[in-house]
């Protein structure tokens, strides 16, 4: 019973995140957002799962991060006016889709350097002690400054999270043409706890559970980039879509996504009419 | 057809990379539209890692091995995290152990992508001994700035910008009986001409004097237009305190003793909403700055 509500809360959270991202593509194509914007659309399970689990920790992304702050309760009426370039937006209108953040979270912004979040996590997590979360791509992950980071959150015991959302891509590079060996086998040699996994709900309730009794931890979770690195394109269709599954597996699964659907586009109305 | 300056970096390229057995590095450089359009698919391109602060080591090294290797930033930002080796590796190399490291190193800029995408990053090399700086905008200046690295030993900075890609268009300068000589860089080259017409319109001559090299600064023509104006406008796309602009209009007016300004960027991060943009100056501006100098 525990899991299946679980379940749904993680459903719930997957379907603002996509239905969101698809109200975002709308206002790409009606030519309303000012800077370029990073979509979660496929890799929506990750952030929309581990949120329920780390619901008090501090949370710090990179620039593909409207999953993470939708996931976790972010103000979503001032992430719309941040995309439309607006002065209420959650940075002012200044930052754009990549530097997002909401300090209620809290949820740390950063410049859009990729892995620039790891080491300011880990430093938070440092001087606060309060337990964080970073989320990041396969590609950020072999940043040097990165690696460096794990070995210092290892050697100081941080409470600290790493999540690597790996979709195998570096804008449009595959991970095999840039290295040939896993993060994650370096990070566990460092000595932090580290597993690599598939982005099933269920499989990361269970192996996120798990670390979170181990921080500092590095969870390496394979997933699916659905549109471009940057914009609203595609290359096709997708190899899997973690949302079609959930709906075999959630009860009222339609109803709820229907709900969802609506109350997100009817968000994105009212904050359009700002314009 | 006249080949554009995408065509023409492609070219160059395509030449070091097979018939000299040279080598190309870069991040994301043979994919997605491999660097609008300015690699050519050939031997010899590495692709490196996601490690920016590693990777210009790495090229570094492979010059010191004998190689005249080139290296692609593709948003000149990031240049922030390969710089310590650049600066003090490579820009010092020669003076100090005697073993010169010449790079190419291809910068790119472009407009109005959001906070981390916008840099224009030249005028900081131009501080640092041991480098040499340029920003071409033609395919012809792009030749002349590889002859030039091919011809010297020394790093090379290459500040290049995507506004000038698609472009075949060679510039040329003028030295007339003129208000004001206008002195551009990068992309700034390319809204001279509007503000030309306009500044023509209310009756104010001008003379252009475009700035393609920066360190060593070429400034024979810059002399020869300002020496026909009463006064200079330095105009860069970058920011303008501390910058290429005001470095160079302080050398002219030390020069001329006529007054000359620099025009940029404003002092403030570079954001993604409209009325956040930091742009390079518009024609509009342009004009608006002429007429502040000569009234
Ligand atoms: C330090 C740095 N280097 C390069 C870039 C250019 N860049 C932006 S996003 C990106 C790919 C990031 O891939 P990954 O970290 O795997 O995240 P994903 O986009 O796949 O979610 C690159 C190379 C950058 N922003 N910062
Ligand atoms: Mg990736």
């Amino acid at each position: 019973m525990a899991e299946q509500t679980n379940l749904e809360e993680i459903f719930r959270r997957m379907c603002l995140i996509r239905y969101f991202e698809l109200q975002v593509a709308e206002a790409v194509k009606g030519n309303l957002t000012p800077g370029p914007v990073y979509l979660s659309v496929g890799q929506e399970a990750i952030s929309a799962t581990i949120s329920t689990l780390t619901k008090d920790f501090a949370v710090f992304t990179q620039h593909r991060g409207h999953s993470a702050y939708l996931a976790y309760g972010g103000d979503i009426e001032r992430l719309i006016d941040e995309l439309l370039g607006l002065r209420t937006g959650c940075c002012g209108g200044r930052g754009g889709s990549p530097c997002i953040q909401d300090l209620d979270i809290p949820m740390y912004g950063h410049h859009g350097l990729i892995g620039e979040n790891i080491p300011l996590a880990t430093g938070y997590s440092l001087a606060s002690s309060r337990p964080t979360v970073a989320y990041f791509g396969d590609a950020a992950s072999e940043e040097d400054y990165a690696l460096a980071t794990f070995g210092f959150a290892a050697t100081h015991k941080l409470p600290i999270l790493y999540v690597c959302e790996d979709n195998n891509l570096s804008i449009l590079t595959p991970i095999d043409a840039r290295r040939k060996w896993n993060v994650y086998e370096v990070t566990t040699a460092m000595g932090l706890k580290s597993m690599a996994i598939e982005d099933e709900p269920r499989l990361i309730l269970e192996t996120v559970s798990g670390l979170l009794d181990e921080l500092p931890a590095f969870v390496n979770i394979w997933t699916c980039r659905h549109l471009w690195h940057v914009g609203i394109g595609t290359d096709g269709p997708p190899e899997r879509d973690r949302i079609a599954e959930m709906r075999d597996i959630v009860p009222n699964a339609e109803e709820i996504e229907g709900e969802i659907q609506a109350r997100v586009r009817e968000l994105w109305q009212r904050q359009l009419q700002k314009l | 057809m006249a080949k554009t300056v995408a065509e023409t970096i492609k070219e160059i390229t395509r030449r070091h990379l097979n018939d000299n057995n040279e080598l190309l590095f870069g991040q994301a450089i043979t994919a997605v539209g491999w660097v609008n359009n300015t690699v050519p698919n050939c031997k010899n391109i590495v692709e490196f890692p996601m490690s920016d602060v590693s990777n210009m080591g790495i090229v570094c090294g492979a010059a010191i091995a004998g190689k005249r290797p080139m290296i692609v930033i593709r948003f000149q930002d990031f240049l922030w995290l390969n710089n310590s080796t650049l600066v003090n590796y490579a820009a010092k190399s020669k003076d100090i152990l005697g073993t010169p490291t010449p790079i190419f190193v291809r910068a790119l800029a472009q407009e109005n992508a959001g906070c981390v995408h916008s840099g224009i990053l030249h005028s900081i090399f131009m501080h640092m001994p041991g480098f040499r700086v340029c920003s071409p905008m033609t395919p012809k200046e792009y030749e002349e700035g590889w002859d030039d690295f091919m011809a010297h030993d020394d790093p090379m900075i290459v500040s290049e910008h995507r506004t000038s890609f698609s472009s075949t268009r060679e510039f040329s300068n003028t030295d007339n009986e003129a208000d004001i000589t206008l002195m551009p860089i990068s992309a700034a080259r390319f809204n001279v001409d509007a503000a030309i017409e306009q500044l023509n319109l209310e009756g104010i001559k001008c003379n252009v004097a475009h700035v393609m090299w920066l360190k060593p600064l070429k400034k024979d023509h810059l002399l020869g237009s300002l020496a026909n104006s009463r006064a200079g406008l330095v105009i860069d796309a970058t920011f303008e305190i501390c910058g290429a602009a005001q470095s160079i209009a302080y050398e002219l007016m030390l020069e001329t003793g006529k007054p000359v300004k620099a025009f940029g960027l404003e002092d403030r991060s570079v954001g993604v909403s409209y009325e956040s943009r930091n742009e390079t100056p518009s024609a509009e501006k342009i004009v608006a700055a002429v007429k502040n100098i000569l009234c």
